[in-house]
């Protein structure tokens, strides 16, 4: 086997990106939820960096750079939200954030 | 088997691992500090794609950042950490067949597109940072400053909602 060529980078990033959305779905804690969703943003990652590579093309590149910025602002967000309704609520279990609910 | 072979090998084992890791553990903290693993075995795939500038921003950015900013919100949520009973919801079952389901479909794609783009195209040069400065300031000018008013308004939305209340 030679060294690995784009389908090996896409076959890992679809993995990590699944394994990503199983946390997304199965966890309670919101933070946990948050942290599925940094795998998955990092297994898009890897395929742009993987096709910018592969076909020689520095769009990849940069889109790499404007997803990772807006993933940060994205976690700074929603960990203050997770922050502020644990204020209100005393919990971040998603379950029970039921506030809407008529 | 070339040396690269073997490194990427390597790199996605642990990249995968972890990433189980992060959404299996029972214990959030921990998660997070797998997060932190998973994050740097995808900072050496970057390295792997000829990409010594993403890696660099993947490490000051995410494994710098985003973990700080995780472990801090634990330490500021959880009353327990290391005593939580059961961190998933009753819906494990029917996550894992989406997931599977996803991963099916994404790798249908992925093997029927077949090889015909699979080869590196010829006279890329290894370090490409440079160019990624000159696209960053030229045609991609508008979205890079439109990034940073985003981060603005984010830095000032997360302070806003995570002040002390009066």
């Amino acid at each position: 086997m030679s060294s690995p060529g784009l389908h090996a980078y896409l076959v890992l990033a679809a993995l990590v990106f699944a394994i990503g959305l199983f946390g997304v779905l199965t966890r309670r804690n919101a933070i946990g939820i948050l942290l599925g969703i940094e795998l998955m943003l990092n297994a898009v990652n890897i395929n742009l960096a993987a096709f910018a590579r592969f076909h020689n093309d520095l769009a990849g590149v940069i889109f790499t750079l404007f997803i990772i910025s807006i993933t940060v602002a994205e976690v700074g967000v929603g960990l203050a939200i997770v922050i502020a309704i644990f204020r209100v609520r005393r919990t971040v279990e998603a379950d029970h954030l039921n506030l809407l609910r008529g | 088997m070339t040396a690269e072979g073997i490194i990427f090998w390597l790199v996605a084992a642990a990249l995968l691992a972890s990433s189980l890791a992060v959404v299996l553990t029972p214990n959030l903290f921990h998660a997070v500090l797998y997060l932190a693993a998973a994050l740097v075995a995808t900072a050496g795939v970057f390295l792997l794609l000829d990409s010594p500038f993403l890696f660099a921003v993947q490490l000051l950015l995410y494994a710098g950042g985003v973990v700080t900013v995780a472990v801090f919100a634990i330490m500021l949520t959880e009353r327990l950490v290391g005593e939580r009973i059961t961190q998933t919801n009753r819906w494990v079952a029917n996550g894992a067949i989406v997931s599977a389901a996803v991963l099916a479909g994404v790798l249908g794609f992925v093997v029927r597109s077949g090889q015909r783009a699979a080869t590196v195209a010829p006279g890329g040069s290894v370090d490409r940072t440079p160019d990624v400065a000159r696209a960053l300031t030229g045609p991609f000018v508008l979205p890079f400053e439109l990034l940073g008013v985003l981060l603005v308004a984010a830095l000032l939305g997360a302070l806003y909602f995570a002040r002390a209340q009066d």
